[in-house]
Protein backbone atom coordinates (compact mmCIF):
# COMPACT_ATOMS: atom_id res chain seq x y z
CA UNK A 1 0.00 0.00 0.00
CA UNK A 2 1.48 3.29 -1.10
CA UNK A 3 -0.82 5.43 1.01
CA UNK A 4 1.17 5.16 4.23
CA UNK A 5 0.33 6.70 7.59
CA UNK A 6 3.02 9.27 6.91
CA UNK A 7 1.38 10.29 3.65
CA UNK A 8 -2.08 10.38 5.22
CA UNK A 9 -0.73 12.44 8.10
CA UNK A 10 0.80 14.96 5.71
CA UNK A 11 -2.57 15.58 4.05
CA UNK A 12 -4.42 15.64 7.36
CA UNK A 13 -2.03 18.31 8.58
CA UNK A 14 -2.74 20.50 5.53
CA UNK A 15 -6.49 20.11 5.91
CA UNK A 16 -6.36 20.80 9.64
CA UNK A 17 -4.36 23.95 8.92
CA UNK A 18 -7.00 25.09 6.45
CA UNK A 19 -9.76 24.39 8.96
CA UNK A 20 -7.95 26.25 11.75
CA UNK A 21 -7.47 29.22 9.45
CA UNK A 22 -11.20 29.24 8.65
CA UNK A 23 -10.49 28.48 4.98
CA UNK A 24 -12.13 25.06 4.72
CA UNK A 25 -15.01 25.10 2.26
CA UNK A 26 -18.08 23.16 3.39
CA UNK A 27 -20.90 22.15 1.05
CA UNK A 28 -24.53 22.73 1.93
CA UNK A 29 -26.90 20.10 0.61
CA UNK A 30 -29.88 21.43 -1.31
CA UNK A 31 -32.78 19.00 -1.46
CA UNK A 32 -34.90 20.89 -3.96
CA UNK A 33 -34.41 22.10 -7.53
CA UNK A 34 -32.43 25.32 -7.97
CA UNK A 35 -34.81 28.27 -7.60
CA UNK A 36 -35.53 31.48 -5.68
CA UNK A 37 -36.67 29.34 -2.75
CA UNK A 38 -34.75 26.20 -1.88
CA UNK A 39 -34.64 23.58 0.88
CA UNK A 40 -31.25 23.27 2.51
CA UNK A 41 -29.67 20.74 4.86
CA UNK A 42 -27.00 22.60 6.80
CA UNK A 43 -25.01 21.54 8.65
CA UNK A 44 -25.08 17.94 7.39
CA UNK A 45 -27.80 16.05 9.25
CA UNK A 46 -29.74 19.16 10.27
CA UNK A 47 -33.45 19.34 9.45
CA UNK A 48 -34.31 20.88 6.09
CA UNK A 49 -34.74 24.64 6.09
CA UNK A 50 -36.63 26.60 3.46
CA UNK A 51 -34.63 29.69 2.50
CA UNK A 52 -34.53 32.39 -0.16
CA UNK A 53 -31.50 31.93 -2.34
CA UNK A 54 -29.64 35.13 -3.18
CA UNK A 55 -26.26 33.65 -4.08
CA UNK A 56 -26.92 31.57 -7.22
CA UNK A 57 -25.82 32.47 -10.73
CA UNK A 58 -29.38 31.67 -11.78
CA UNK A 59 -29.74 35.21 -13.16
CA UNK A 60 -32.65 34.50 -15.48
CA UNK A 61 -34.40 31.97 -13.25
CA UNK A 62 -34.17 29.34 -15.98
CA UNK A 63 -32.42 26.56 -14.02
CA UNK A 64 -35.71 24.82 -13.30
CA UNK A 65 -37.95 26.49 -15.87
CA UNK A 66 -40.65 23.99 -16.93
CA UNK A 67 -40.04 24.50 -20.65
CA UNK A 68 -36.30 23.96 -20.24
CA UNK A 69 -36.84 20.84 -18.13
CA UNK A 70 -39.31 19.53 -20.71
CA UNK A 71 -36.85 20.18 -23.56
CA UNK A 72 -34.09 18.37 -21.68
CA UNK A 73 -36.41 15.39 -21.17
CA UNK A 74 -37.19 15.36 -24.88
CA UNK A 75 -33.48 15.61 -25.73
CA UNK A 76 -32.76 12.68 -23.43
CA UNK A 77 -35.42 10.61 -25.22
CA UNK A 78 -34.40 11.56 -28.76
CA UNK A 79 -30.59 11.78 -28.47
CA UNK A 80 -29.73 9.66 -25.46
CA UNK A 81 -27.80 10.24 -22.27
CA UNK A 82 -24.17 10.44 -23.36
CA UNK A 83 -21.86 10.22 -26.35
CA UNK A 84 -19.05 7.98 -25.10
CA UNK A 85 -16.71 9.80 -27.45
CA UNK A 86 -14.97 13.09 -28.01
CA UNK A 87 -16.41 15.38 -30.68
CA UNK A 88 -14.08 14.56 -33.59
CA UNK A 89 -14.37 10.76 -33.32
CA UNK A 90 -18.08 10.02 -32.92
CA UNK A 91 -19.22 12.50 -30.28
CA UNK A 92 -20.93 15.17 -32.39
CA UNK A 93 -24.69 15.13 -32.89
CA UNK A 94 -26.85 17.38 -35.05
CA UNK A 95 -27.97 19.25 -31.92
CA UNK A 96 -24.38 20.13 -30.95
CA UNK A 97 -23.89 21.91 -34.26
CA UNK A 98 -27.39 23.40 -34.03
CA UNK A 99 -26.52 24.90 -30.65
CA UNK A 100 -23.23 26.29 -31.99
CA UNK A 101 -25.09 28.04 -34.79
CA UNK A 102 -27.70 29.42 -32.39
CA UNK A 103 -25.02 30.81 -30.06
CA UNK A 104 -23.25 32.40 -33.03
CA UNK A 105 -26.46 34.18 -34.00
CA UNK A 106 -27.29 35.15 -30.42
CA UNK A 107 -23.88 36.68 -29.71
CA UNK A 108 -23.49 38.20 -33.18
CA UNK A 109 -20.22 36.44 -33.95
CA UNK A 110 -18.88 34.39 -36.91
CA UNK A 111 -18.73 30.89 -35.42
CA UNK A 112 -18.85 28.98 -32.14
CA UNK A 113 -17.37 25.82 -30.64
CA UNK A 114 -18.78 24.09 -27.57
CA UNK A 115 -16.65 23.06 -24.61
CA UNK A 116 -17.55 20.87 -21.61
CA UNK A 117 -17.43 24.05 -19.49
CA UNK A 118 -16.30 27.66 -19.76
CA UNK A 119 -13.46 26.69 -17.45
CA UNK A 120 -12.38 24.34 -20.26
CA UNK A 121 -12.98 26.98 -22.94
CA UNK A 122 -10.71 29.41 -21.10
CA UNK A 123 -8.25 26.63 -20.34
CA UNK A 124 -7.88 25.68 -24.00
CA UNK A 125 -8.40 28.76 -26.11
CA UNK A 126 -5.17 30.71 -25.58
CA UNK A 127 -2.77 27.87 -26.37
CA UNK A 128 -4.86 27.03 -29.43
CA UNK A 129 -4.65 30.48 -31.01
CA UNK A 130 -1.39 32.02 -29.74
CA UNK A 131 2.30 31.11 -29.89
CA UNK A 132 5.48 32.04 -28.06
CA UNK A 133 5.87 35.01 -30.42
CA UNK A 134 2.67 36.60 -29.11
CA UNK A 135 1.60 38.41 -25.97
CA UNK A 136 -1.49 38.21 -23.75
CA UNK A 137 -2.35 41.37 -21.84
CA UNK A 138 -4.97 40.68 -19.18
CA UNK A 139 -6.90 42.71 -16.62
CA UNK A 140 -5.56 41.95 -13.14
CA UNK A 141 -8.97 40.79 -11.90
CA UNK A 142 -9.86 38.24 -14.58
CA UNK A 143 -11.44 34.95 -13.53
CA UNK A 144 -9.27 32.08 -12.25
CA UNK A 145 -10.06 29.96 -15.32
CA UNK A 146 -8.48 32.61 -17.56
CA UNK A 147 -5.39 32.68 -15.37
CA UNK A 148 -5.12 28.90 -15.72
CA UNK A 149 -5.53 29.14 -19.51
CA UNK A 150 -2.84 31.80 -19.66
CA UNK A 151 -0.50 29.58 -17.64
CA UNK A 152 -0.99 26.80 -20.17
CA UNK A 153 -0.11 29.05 -23.11
CA UNK A 154 3.42 29.65 -24.40
CA UNK A 155 2.77 33.30 -25.30
CA UNK A 156 4.22 36.03 -23.10
CA UNK A 157 1.87 37.31 -20.44
CA UNK A 158 1.46 40.77 -19.00
CA UNK A 159 -1.25 42.47 -16.96
CA UNK A 160 -2.81 45.91 -16.64
CA UNK A 161 -4.39 47.47 -13.57
CA UNK A 162 -8.08 46.69 -13.25
CA UNK A 163 -10.06 48.62 -15.89
CA UNK A 164 -7.23 51.17 -16.22
CA UNK A 165 -7.29 52.13 -19.88
CA UNK A 166 -4.20 54.34 -19.72
CA UNK A 167 -2.24 51.44 -18.25
CA UNK A 168 -3.60 49.09 -20.91
CA UNK A 169 -2.45 51.49 -23.61
CA UNK A 170 1.04 51.61 -22.06
CA UNK A 171 1.15 47.83 -22.24
CA UNK A 172 -0.01 47.78 -25.85
CA UNK A 173 2.82 50.18 -26.68
CA UNK A 174 5.34 48.16 -24.68
CA UNK A 175 4.48 44.98 -26.57
CA UNK A 176 3.84 46.52 -29.97
CA UNK A 177 6.64 44.50 -31.59
CA UNK A 178 5.00 41.15 -30.85
CA UNK A 179 3.54 39.09 -33.71
CA UNK A 180 0.05 39.11 -32.17
CA UNK A 181 -1.32 40.88 -29.14
CA UNK A 182 -4.43 39.78 -27.29
CA UNK A 183 -6.20 41.90 -24.67
CA UNK A 184 -8.10 39.74 -22.18
CA UNK A 185 -10.91 40.73 -19.85
CA UNK A 186 -14.07 39.56 -18.14
CA UNK A 187 -17.25 41.30 -19.37
CA UNK A 188 -18.75 41.52 -15.89
CA UNK A 189 -16.28 40.89 -13.08
CA UNK A 190 -17.67 38.21 -10.82
CA UNK A 191 -16.56 39.50 -7.43
CA UNK A 192 -17.27 43.23 -7.77
CA UNK A 193 -20.06 43.11 -10.36
CA UNK A 194 -18.49 45.92 -12.39
CA UNK A 195 -18.28 45.94 -16.16
CA UNK A 196 -15.32 46.10 -18.55
CA UNK A 197 -14.99 49.27 -20.64
CA UNK A 198 -15.32 47.30 -23.83
CA UNK A 199 -15.98 50.36 -26.00
CA UNK A 200 -12.67 51.95 -25.04
CA UNK A 201 -10.93 48.60 -25.19
CA UNK A 202 -12.19 47.95 -28.72
CA UNK A 203 -10.87 51.37 -29.79
CA UNK A 204 -7.47 50.67 -28.24
CA UNK A 205 -7.32 47.23 -29.83
CA UNK A 206 -8.04 48.72 -33.23
CA UNK A 207 -5.43 51.42 -32.72
CA UNK A 208 -2.74 48.88 -31.80
CA UNK A 209 -3.93 45.99 -33.96
CA UNK A 210 -4.66 43.72 -30.99
CA UNK A 211 -7.21 40.94 -30.60
CA UNK A 212 -9.89 41.50 -27.97
CA UNK A 213 -11.04 38.62 -25.75
CA UNK A 214 -13.96 38.77 -23.31
CA UNK A 215 -15.31 36.15 -20.91
CA UNK A 216 -18.98 37.06 -20.68
CA UNK A 217 -20.09 34.30 -18.31
CA UNK A 218 -21.69 36.76 -15.86
CA UNK A 219 -23.44 38.68 -18.66
CA UNK A 220 -24.69 36.38 -21.44
CA UNK A 221 -28.45 36.34 -21.58
CA UNK A 222 -29.18 39.50 -19.61
CA UNK A 223 -26.64 42.34 -19.97
CA UNK A 224 -27.50 44.69 -22.85
CA UNK A 225 -30.85 45.72 -24.22
CA UNK A 226 -31.62 42.28 -25.64
CA UNK A 227 -29.36 40.30 -23.28
CA UNK A 228 -26.59 39.55 -25.75
CA UNK A 229 -23.96 40.53 -23.22
CA UNK A 230 -21.45 43.19 -22.28
CA UNK A 231 -20.56 43.83 -25.93
CA UNK A 232 -24.18 44.79 -26.62
CA UNK A 233 -24.30 47.04 -23.55
CA UNK A 234 -21.08 48.79 -24.63
CA UNK A 235 -22.16 49.12 -28.26
CA UNK A 236 -19.37 46.96 -29.68
CA UNK A 237 -21.20 43.95 -31.10
CA UNK A 238 -19.10 42.51 -33.92
CA UNK A 239 -15.92 44.19 -32.64
CA UNK A 240 -14.83 41.48 -30.20
CA UNK A 241 -12.64 38.73 -31.60
CA UNK A 242 -13.32 36.06 -28.98
CA UNK A 243 -16.18 35.72 -26.49
CA UNK A 244 -16.21 32.82 -24.07
CA UNK A 245 -19.26 32.12 -22.00
CA UNK A 246 -20.95 29.49 -19.89
CA UNK A 247 -24.28 27.70 -19.96
CA UNK A 248 -23.88 27.14 -16.22
CA UNK A 249 -25.18 30.54 -15.13
CA UNK A 250 -27.85 32.67 -16.81
CA UNK A 251 -28.23 30.39 -19.83
CA UNK A 252 -29.96 27.56 -17.99
CA UNK A 253 -27.42 26.89 -15.27
CA UNK A 254 -26.61 23.27 -16.09
CA UNK A 255 -23.13 22.97 -17.58
CA UNK A 256 -21.08 23.61 -20.68
CA UNK A 257 -19.46 26.60 -22.29
CA UNK A 258 -18.15 27.85 -25.59
CA UNK A 259 -15.67 29.90 -27.55
CA UNK A 260 -17.44 32.19 -30.02
CA UNK A 261 -15.82 34.66 -32.37
CA UNK A 262 -13.79 34.98 -35.57
CA UNK A 263 -14.21 31.83 -37.63
CA UNK A 264 -10.47 31.20 -38.02
CA UNK A 265 -9.96 31.40 -34.26
CA UNK A 266 -12.86 29.02 -33.63
CA UNK A 267 -11.42 26.63 -36.22
CA UNK A 268 -8.03 26.80 -34.48
CA UNK A 269 -9.81 25.69 -31.29
CA UNK A 270 -11.45 22.84 -33.19
CA UNK A 271 -8.02 21.70 -34.36
CA UNK A 272 -5.92 22.38 -31.28
CA UNK A 273 -7.80 23.11 -28.06
CA UNK A 274 -7.04 20.25 -25.72
CA UNK A 275 -10.22 20.28 -23.56
CA UNK A 276 -12.18 19.99 -26.83
CA UNK A 277 -9.93 17.29 -28.28
CA UNK A 278 -9.59 15.14 -25.19
CA UNK A 279 -12.93 15.36 -23.41
CA UNK A 280 -16.54 14.55 -24.20
CA UNK A 281 -18.59 17.59 -25.00
CA UNK A 282 -21.90 18.64 -23.41
CA UNK A 283 -24.38 15.78 -22.85
CA UNK A 284 -27.41 15.64 -25.20
CA UNK A 285 -30.13 16.53 -22.66
CA UNK A 286 -28.17 19.61 -21.59
CA UNK A 287 -27.69 20.65 -25.22
CA UNK A 288 -31.44 20.35 -25.75
CA UNK A 289 -32.04 22.44 -22.62
CA UNK A 290 -29.69 25.23 -23.75
CA UNK A 291 -31.35 25.29 -27.19
CA UNK A 292 -34.69 25.89 -25.46
CA UNK A 293 -33.12 28.62 -23.29
CA UNK A 294 -31.92 30.44 -26.42
CA UNK A 295 -35.34 30.08 -28.02
CA UNK A 296 -36.95 31.63 -24.93
CA UNK A 297 -34.45 34.50 -24.79
CA UNK A 298 -34.63 35.18 -28.52
CA UNK A 299 -38.43 35.38 -28.43
CA UNK A 300 -38.75 37.90 -25.61
CA UNK A 301 -36.66 40.11 -23.33
CA UNK A 302 -39.19 39.66 -20.54
CA UNK A 303 -36.83 37.78 -18.22
CA UNK A 304 -33.84 40.11 -18.55
CA UNK A 305 -36.21 43.07 -18.14
CA UNK A 306 -37.53 41.59 -14.91
CA UNK A 307 -33.99 40.93 -13.72
CA UNK A 308 -33.10 44.57 -14.41
CA UNK A 309 -36.12 45.73 -12.43
CA UNK A 310 -35.33 43.37 -9.54
CA UNK A 311 -31.70 44.50 -9.52
CA UNK A 312 -32.74 48.16 -9.31
CA UNK A 313 -35.12 47.39 -6.44
CA UNK A 314 -32.44 45.44 -4.57
CA UNK A 315 -29.66 47.98 -5.00
CA UNK A 316 -31.99 50.83 -3.95
CA UNK A 317 -33.17 48.88 -0.89
CA UNK A 318 -29.66 48.10 0.33
CA UNK A 319 -28.44 51.64 -0.29
CA UNK A 320 -31.39 53.26 1.49
CA UNK A 321 -30.83 50.91 4.42
CA UNK A 322 -27.34 52.32 4.78
CA UNK A 323 -25.24 49.32 3.80
CA UNK A 324 -22.03 49.79 1.83
CA UNK A 325 -22.42 48.17 -1.59
CA UNK A 326 -20.28 48.15 -4.72
CA UNK A 327 -21.74 50.59 -7.19
CA UNK A 328 -22.89 49.34 -10.57
CA UNK A 329 -25.95 48.15 -12.43
CA UNK A 330 -25.37 44.40 -12.70
CA UNK A 331 -27.24 41.78 -10.63
CA UNK A 332 -24.03 41.00 -8.73
CA UNK A 333 -24.33 43.23 -5.66
CA UNK A 334 -21.57 42.84 -3.07
CA UNK A 335 -22.47 44.05 0.43
CA UNK A 336 -19.12 45.18 1.80
CA UNK A 337 -18.21 44.17 5.35
CA UNK A 338 -14.39 44.30 5.01
CA UNK A 339 -13.74 41.95 7.95
CA UNK A 340 -13.71 38.18 7.26
CA UNK A 341 -15.27 37.14 10.57
CA UNK A 342 -18.00 39.76 10.26
CA UNK A 343 -18.82 38.45 6.78
CA UNK A 344 -19.11 34.91 8.13
CA UNK A 345 -21.21 36.03 11.12
CA UNK A 346 -23.59 38.06 8.96
CA UNK A 347 -23.95 35.14 6.53
CA UNK A 348 -24.77 32.77 9.41
CA UNK A 349 -27.33 35.17 10.89
CA UNK A 350 -28.97 35.79 7.51
CA UNK A 351 -29.35 32.04 7.16
CA UNK A 352 -31.11 31.95 10.52
CA UNK A 353 -33.49 34.57 9.08
CA UNK A 354 -34.15 32.35 6.05
CA UNK A 355 -31.77 34.04 3.62
CA UNK A 356 -29.04 32.05 1.89
CA UNK A 357 -26.08 34.33 1.08
CA UNK A 358 -22.42 33.49 1.39
CA UNK A 359 -19.53 35.47 2.84
CA UNK A 360 -16.44 35.89 0.66
CA UNK A 361 -13.07 36.76 2.12
CA UNK A 362 -9.35 36.39 1.48
CA UNK A 363 -8.01 34.65 -0.58
CA UNK A 364 -11.13 34.69 -2.80
CA UNK A 365 -11.15 38.49 -2.58
CA UNK A 366 -8.25 40.78 -1.51
CA UNK A 367 -7.42 41.13 2.18
CA UNK A 368 -9.72 43.65 3.86
CA UNK A 369 -12.46 43.39 1.24
CA UNK A 370 -14.62 40.68 2.82
CA UNK A 371 -18.24 40.82 1.72
CA UNK A 372 -21.55 39.09 1.23
CA UNK A 373 -21.97 38.68 -2.52
CA UNK A 374 -25.65 38.87 -3.35
CA UNK A 375 -26.93 37.86 -6.77
CA UNK A 376 -30.36 38.75 -8.03
CA UNK A 377 -32.49 36.61 -10.32
CA UNK A 378 -35.50 37.02 -12.59
CA UNK A 379 -36.81 34.10 -10.54
CA UNK A 380 -37.11 36.38 -7.51
CA UNK A 381 -40.42 38.05 -6.83
CA UNK A 382 -40.52 41.39 -5.02
CA UNK A 383 -41.75 39.66 -1.84
CA UNK A 384 -38.58 37.52 -1.84
CA UNK A 385 -36.43 40.62 -2.07
CA UNK A 386 -38.46 42.45 0.58
CA UNK A 387 -37.97 39.54 2.97
CA UNK A 388 -34.24 39.49 2.23
CA UNK A 389 -34.02 43.26 2.82
CA UNK A 390 -35.82 42.83 6.15
CA UNK A 391 -33.27 40.19 7.13
CA UNK A 392 -30.33 42.43 6.15
CA UNK A 393 -31.91 45.26 8.17
CA UNK A 394 -32.29 43.06 11.26
CA UNK A 395 -28.78 41.60 11.04
CA UNK A 396 -27.29 44.98 10.08
CA UNK A 397 -28.81 46.51 13.24
CA UNK A 398 -27.42 43.70 15.38
CA UNK A 399 -23.88 44.43 14.17
CA UNK A 400 -24.45 48.21 14.11
CA UNK A 401 -23.30 48.62 10.53
CA UNK A 402 -26.33 50.42 9.06
CA UNK A 403 -25.48 53.93 7.96
CA UNK A 404 -21.82 53.33 8.73
CA UNK A 405 -19.07 54.17 6.29
CA UNK A 406 -16.31 51.82 5.18
CA UNK A 407 -13.93 53.54 7.59
CA UNK A 408 -16.34 53.25 10.51
CA UNK A 409 -16.92 49.52 9.87
CA UNK A 410 -13.18 48.90 9.64
CA UNK A 411 -12.56 50.89 12.84
CA UNK A 412 -15.17 48.78 14.65
CA UNK A 413 -14.28 45.33 13.31
CA UNK A 414 -10.79 45.66 11.77
CA UNK A 415 -9.79 44.05 8.48
CA UNK B 1 23.51 54.63 -11.78
CA UNK B 2 21.34 56.72 -9.41
CA UNK B 3 19.20 57.75 -12.37
CA UNK B 4 18.76 54.13 -13.37
CA UNK B 5 17.82 53.14 -9.81
CA UNK B 6 15.25 55.90 -9.59
CA UNK B 7 13.77 55.08 -13.02
CA UNK B 8 13.41 51.40 -12.13
CA UNK B 9 12.04 52.14 -8.67
CA UNK B 10 9.48 54.55 -10.11
CA UNK B 11 8.45 51.98 -12.72
CA UNK B 12 7.96 49.31 -10.04
CA UNK B 13 5.93 51.62 -7.80
CA UNK B 14 3.69 52.76 -10.68
CA UNK B 15 3.34 49.28 -12.08
CA UNK B 16 2.93 47.01 -9.09
CA UNK B 17 2.25 48.92 -5.88
CA UNK B 18 -1.43 49.71 -5.42
CA UNK B 19 -1.28 51.12 -1.88
CA UNK B 20 1.14 53.49 -0.17
CA UNK B 21 3.76 50.85 0.68
CA UNK B 22 7.31 52.17 0.60
CA UNK B 23 9.78 50.71 -1.88
CA UNK B 24 13.50 51.33 -1.38
CA UNK B 25 16.44 50.22 -3.51
CA UNK B 26 16.79 47.16 -1.25
CA UNK B 27 13.12 46.21 -0.76
CA UNK B 28 12.69 42.50 -1.64
CA UNK B 29 10.45 42.56 -4.71
CA UNK B 30 9.92 38.90 -5.60
CA UNK B 31 10.41 37.28 -2.20
CA UNK B 32 8.46 40.18 -0.67
CA UNK B 33 5.47 39.47 -2.90
CA UNK B 34 5.47 42.86 -4.66
CA UNK B 35 6.30 41.42 -8.09
CA UNK B 36 4.86 37.99 -8.95
CA UNK B 37 6.22 35.53 -11.48
CA UNK B 38 3.80 36.75 -14.20
CA UNK B 39 4.88 40.32 -13.68
CA UNK B 40 8.59 39.51 -13.89
CA UNK B 41 8.11 39.07 -17.62
CA UNK B 42 6.88 42.60 -18.13
CA UNK B 43 9.60 44.00 -15.87
CA UNK B 44 12.23 42.24 -17.97
CA UNK B 45 10.64 43.58 -21.11
CA UNK B 46 10.55 47.12 -19.70
CA UNK B 47 14.26 46.94 -18.89
CA UNK B 48 15.12 45.57 -22.33
CA UNK B 49 13.15 48.28 -24.13
CA UNK B 50 14.33 51.09 -21.88
CA UNK B 51 18.01 50.24 -21.98
CA UNK B 52 18.12 48.61 -25.42
CA UNK B 53 19.55 45.39 -24.03
CA UNK B 54 18.67 41.70 -24.21
CA UNK B 55 18.62 39.77 -20.94
CA UNK B 56 18.85 35.99 -21.49
CA UNK B 57 15.94 34.11 -19.88
CA UNK B 58 18.29 32.07 -17.71
CA UNK B 59 19.70 35.27 -16.21
CA UNK B 60 16.27 36.75 -15.44
CA UNK B 61 15.91 34.79 -12.22
CA UNK B 62 13.81 35.69 -9.18
CA UNK B 63 17.08 36.26 -7.30
CA UNK B 64 18.43 38.66 -9.92
CA UNK B 65 15.16 40.62 -9.90
CA UNK B 66 14.70 40.72 -6.16
CA UNK B 67 15.56 44.38 -5.53
CA UNK B 68 16.18 47.58 -7.45
CA UNK B 69 19.88 47.34 -6.59
CA UNK B 70 20.13 43.78 -7.94
CA UNK B 71 18.22 44.69 -11.08
CA UNK B 72 20.64 47.56 -11.74
CA UNK B 73 23.60 45.20 -11.41
CA UNK B 74 21.96 42.85 -13.93
CA UNK B 75 21.16 45.65 -16.40
CA UNK B 76 24.67 47.03 -16.19
CA UNK B 77 26.09 43.64 -17.16
CA UNK B 78 24.32 43.88 -20.50
CA UNK B 79 24.74 47.60 -21.19
CA UNK B 80 27.30 48.20 -23.89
Amino acid sequence: MAYSDKTRGAYQEILTGMKDAGLLKVERYIHSAQAAEIEVEFPAGAPLKKVINICANNYLGLSSHPEVVKAAHAGLDSHGYGMSSVRFICGTQDIHRQLEKMITKFLGTEDTILFPSCMDANGGVFEAVLTKDDVMISDRLVHASIIDGIRLCSAMHDTYKHSDMAHLEEKLQLHNDKRLKMVITDGVFSMDGDMAKLDQMADLCEKYDALLFCDDSHASGFIGKTGRGTHEKCGVMGRLDIITTTFGKGLGGASGGCVSGRKELVEMCRQKARPYLFSNTIAPPVVAGVIKVLEILSATTERRDKLEKNTGFWRKGLTEMGLVIKEGDTPIVPVMLFNAKLAQDVSRDLYEEGIYAIGFFFPVVPQGQARIRTQISAGHEIHHLEKALDAFRKVGKKYNILGKSKQEIIEKYGI
Amino acid sequence: MEDMKEIIKTYIINEYVEDDSEVTYDTPLISGGIVDSFSMVSLKRFLENKYKISIPDDKATPEAFDSVNKICILVNEYLK
